[in-house]
């Protein structure tokens, strides 16, 4: 279609949730937005093949989802992050605790495969059903379930390790909430 | 007592946990709105390429073409 009035307001809308998931993919704030610029350019480059009525975030995430894998393949990941040039993306600095445990779970989510981390932020924080993460990712309903599911439980014993134990409170405030409480 | 809750209750307030923070990483960005170089590049290709000297003729050419067939 062509591109409207409209249909600009809409890629526009669309720009903060593309920077978010590219930059949750690419865990870099710079290559991210380097990203978006090219997913942009593509998106109206292509418009003529967007179908009116037709989900437009869908259609631009699966552009930089592309994009963002042909990258990965040529170059692999400059990951690191470790001058924490994410974090200083960020427009409010999280408190010290709440940074820490962001940042542990930023680099938890770093060792996630690829495909799984991936199919974890459509659904879970893109709010992507699992048929337009499916259609995102060109596979099967199933297999974005089974990756979610996979990305989850990876998550929690990487960040909770020994799951229980190590959740919640250590054994002496337990035991002293055990001595209070009866 | 906590401890029968060990299996089902922990790991959904793991999970439960794990999305709280996936979102809150994800919402911070999505925050920060949208870039001033995103905003121009998207006005910018509003203006129907006023361009290098291929397009302009092309378009030229085409505008022509319509005119002499009506």
């Amino acid at each position: 279609m062509p591109l409207t009035d409209a249909l600009r307001d809409d890629i526009l809308a669309s720009v903060p949730s593309l920077r978010a998931f590219a930059i949750s993919l690419s865990g870099n704030g710079d290559r991210a937005d380097d990203l978006v610029q090219e997913t942009l350019l593509r998106a109206l480059a292509n418009i003529d093949s967007f179908q009116p009525g037709s989900n437009l975030p869908a259609w631009l995430f699966t552009i930089l989802r592309n994009l963002f894998r042909s990258d990965y393949r040529k170059r692999r990941r400059e990951v690191e992050d470790a001058d924490g040039s994410y974090a200083k993306t960020l427009k409010t600095q999280p408190a010290q605790n709440a940074h820490l445990e962001f940042e542990e779970f930023r680099a938890a989510l770093e060792k996630l495969p690829q495909d799984q981390r991936e199919a974890l932020i459509l659904v879970g924080a893109s709010g992507f059903s699992y048929e337009d993460a499916a259609a995102i990712c060109g596979c099967a309903v199933g297999t974005i379930k089974s990756r979610v599911n996979r990305a989850r439980s990876k998550l929690s014993a990487l960040l909770y390790v020994d799951g229980a134990d190590d959740f919640g409170p250590d054994d002496t405030v337990r035991a002293v909430i055990g001595g209070s409480g009866g | 007592m906590k401890e029968v809750k060990k299996q089902g209750g922990l790991n959904a307030e793991i999970q439960s946990r794990i999305g709280h923070q996936l979102r809150a990483m994800y919402d911070d960005v999505v925050r920060q709105g949208v870039p001033d170089r995103f905003a121009e590049l998207i006005r910018k290709l509003d203006v129907p390429a006023p361009d290098p000297q291929l397009g302009a003729t092309a378009a030229a050419d085409q505008t022509s073409q319509k005119d002499r067939r009506d």
